[in-house]
């Protein structure tokens, strides 16, 4: 459609320079806090004269260099966020598995059942989609204190894997919408059952979609705040509680530099994520948009 | 598909939902019923040397123990919906009366926390969703009209702000605009003012979580409206070219209708994320002059001693606006369902 048209230069020339501001504003944030966790505190946050972060003149008169690992250290090594990766590497792999496992399943019966209360299923999954998830989870903790599993890692990768349940349903479901349903009845015709007919002839085909719904199901166990601030104890802590417990104990100075190299580092996963499946993260954000 | 085996595919997906959704919600119900026990107390008789003076003291044995045997706390009907906390009706009559100009009613509700943070809210809700709606058009066309080969990039640099962790994004954005950070310093500089503190102002700190709302979900909208301009129908843009429309006119008549169903599931998907806005207030430390439902519940549940109540009946008003929210896409979508004859 574009080659077509003849633009005129200046409508070209705005919309190049908002698409520059765009990505300016959208990437300059990441960059100056990398290049800043590099640096110390009297730097980064400076009272004199920004041009420091530059600099680096007190990074240069603490430690001897321009750039300095004193954040990393700290974080890593005298914080234990190391503990902290640990805990969300488990919370992650076991809520996507799961979740996969479960939102296959049902996805798949939503999209081949024509019958009304499928309808009233994804409805009510669609309610569940938009409650916010602190509100749940003030109804989990006192029956959790109960039973004594407040605190534990499967606790909260339970947890996750059911708030999840809502969203990876509905994708899930118009993914198996695509894939068309002469497929599975035939092998059913020819004697399938229909979870041979599932086993054998859809998980061959589903993985494009599978992948995509598990880099969304990875973020909501990933970036979660609410529910495993509140629920995991202080040593079971993931990344994103911890980073946020750094801010609460951050009165010494040099402190809230651990609070950036942690950050920084929780970031880098992400970077390297939209690295390699940004056609797969592009195609799911628009995939819900497609079925409407 | 028959019944049972729809039943036995769903099974383990909604045994999960109704475990840890459904029944949560009933649980926070019931807690929304009651409230802690008030300590026990107990009057004891101090004898000394000059005579005995009466003491009341807190029991603690006794205040544990009936902690212990009802957890929940005692009933309190309906009590918390109109508490002070909460909905507040006779303080807001109190209020009304009291005030001479709506601008005073107003400034004086906002000291009750639930008002405060639905006020706060809907505000965020409202203000953030029409604009990452057009921001994220105007990037989207900005982009398509790009060459090829810088697409990429752009659309892998756009996904950041929104594929981060929402805590993390506030973050590092707050450190930005710290008055000791260089957006901070930056400002001061521009307003002539050294002694600006975004932090310090109610009013800039709603911006702040305004302009954070808008940064990290505006990739959102592009992404789903470039992925619709892909997909413009060639036919109709040439017929209006013939018919010697304008490029606006092509824009407002051919391109607008056809990405109008996208804009509807963007302000869907918007509406229900900006009604929960939580981290960016934890993140920004804005609780002093911006305070969310979401923030309320947190706070409530935070610390030793959690008021299960009152962050159980914010909960439920929560969700009622949720519902409320949600009511005209259910509405849409139950039409249309059955307009498909079922």
């Amino acid at each position: 459609m574009a080659a077509t048209q003849r633009r005129s230069p200046l409508l070209i020339a705005v919309s190049t320079a908002l698409v520059l501001l765009w990505v300016v504003v959208a990437a300059f944030p990441f960059l100056w806090t990398l290049w800043g966790s590099f640096k110390v505190q009297a730097d980064f946050f400076s009272l004199a004269d920004w041009r420091n972060a530059l600099r680096g003149t007190f990074t240069m008169a603490q430690t001897g260099s321009a750039f300095t690992g004193k954040g990393y250290e700290g974080a890593w090594v005298q914080e234990e966020f190391w503990r902290a990766v640990m805990n969300t590497m488990i919370v992650v792999v076991c809520v996507v598995v799961i979740s996969l496992t479960f939102g296959t399943l049902g996805g798949y019966a939503l999209a081949r059942s024509g019958f009304r209360y499928t309808f009233w299923l994804l409805m009510i999954a669609l309610v569940f989609r938009a409650m916010p998830h602190i509100t749940l989870v003030s109804g989990y903790l006192m029956p959790f204190f109960q039973w004594n599993v407040w605190g534990h890692l499967p606790t909260a990768i339970i947890v996750l894997v059911a708030i999840n349940q809502p969203f990876t349903l509905w994708m899930l479901h118009s993914f198996f919408l695509n894939i068309p349903k002469d497929l599975d009845e035939s092998a059913m015709i020819d004697g399938c059952t229909r979870f041979q007919a599932f086993r054998h002839v859809i998980v061959p085909v589903m993985w494009p979609g599978v992948i995509t719904t598990g880099l969304f199901s990875f973020l909501l166990a990933y970036n979660d705040f609410a529910v495993t601030a509140m629920l995991l104890s202080q040593q079971n802590q993931t990344m994103i509680p911890k980073i946020a417990s750094f801010l609460g104990s951050t009165q010494v100075e040099g402190n809230v530099m651990f609070a950036v190299a942690a950050v920084v580092s929780a970031t880098a996963p992400l970077f390297v994520l939209i690295l390699f499946f940004q056609r797969q993260i592009v195609s799911g954000l628009t995939a819900g948009a497609v079925k409407g | 598909m028959k019944h049972r085996t729809f039943f036995w595919f769903i099974l383990p997906s909604l045994i999960a939902m109704i475990l840890f959704i459904a029944l949560p919600v009933g649980s926070v119900f019931v807690q929304s019923l009651h409230v802690e026990h008030e300590q026990v107390l107990r009057t004891v008789e101090n004898c000394g040397p000059f005579g005995c003076t009466e003491e009341t003291v807190i029991d603690r044995a006794a205040t544990e123990e009936l902690r212990a045997a009802q957890p929940l706390g005692r009933f309190a009907g309906l009590s918390n919906y109109t508490d002070r906390n909460h909905l507040a009706f006779s303080e807001l009559g109190v209020m009304w009366e009291r005030s001479d100009s709506f601008a005073d009613f107003t400034r004086r509700a906002m000291t009750l926390p639930f008002w405060r943070a639905m006020a706060f809210t809907l505000t965020f809700t409202f203000v953030v969703t029409p604009l990452v709606l057009l921001l994220g058009l105007a990037i989207a066309l900005g982009v398509n009209a790009l060459p090829r080969a810088f697409r990429g990039p752009t659309i892998f640099v756009s996904l950041l702000p929104m594929i981060v962790t929402p805590l993390i994004g506030s973050l590092i954005l707050f450190w930005m605009v710290d008055s000791r950070g260089v957006l901070g310093a930056a400002l001061q500089t521009l307003m002539n003012d050294p002694n600006l503190s975004l932090k310090a102002s109610p009013t800039l700190t709603w911006i702040m979580l305004m302009v954070y709302g808008v940064w990290s979900s505006a990739p959102f909208a592009f992404i789903v409206f470039y992925a619709g301009l892909q997909t413009v129908p060639e036919e109709p843009l040439e017929a209006a070219m013939i018919d010697g429309a304008s490029r606006w006119q092509r824009i407002r008549y051919v391109v607008i209708p056809h990405l109008m169903p996208l804009a509807v599931f963007i302000t869907l998907m918007q509406l229900m994320d900006n009604f929960r806005v939580f981290e960016p207030i934890v993140g920004f430390q804005a609780q002093a002059n911006a305070t969310s439902l979401s923030y309320n519940i947190f706070n409530y549940l935070r610390g030793d001693a959690a008021q299960f109540g009152a962050a159980a009946t914010t909960s439920m008003l929560t969700i009622l606006g949720v519902v409320v929210l949600l009511t005209p896409v259910l509405m849409r979508t139950w039409r249309d369902f059955n307009r498909k004859g079922h």
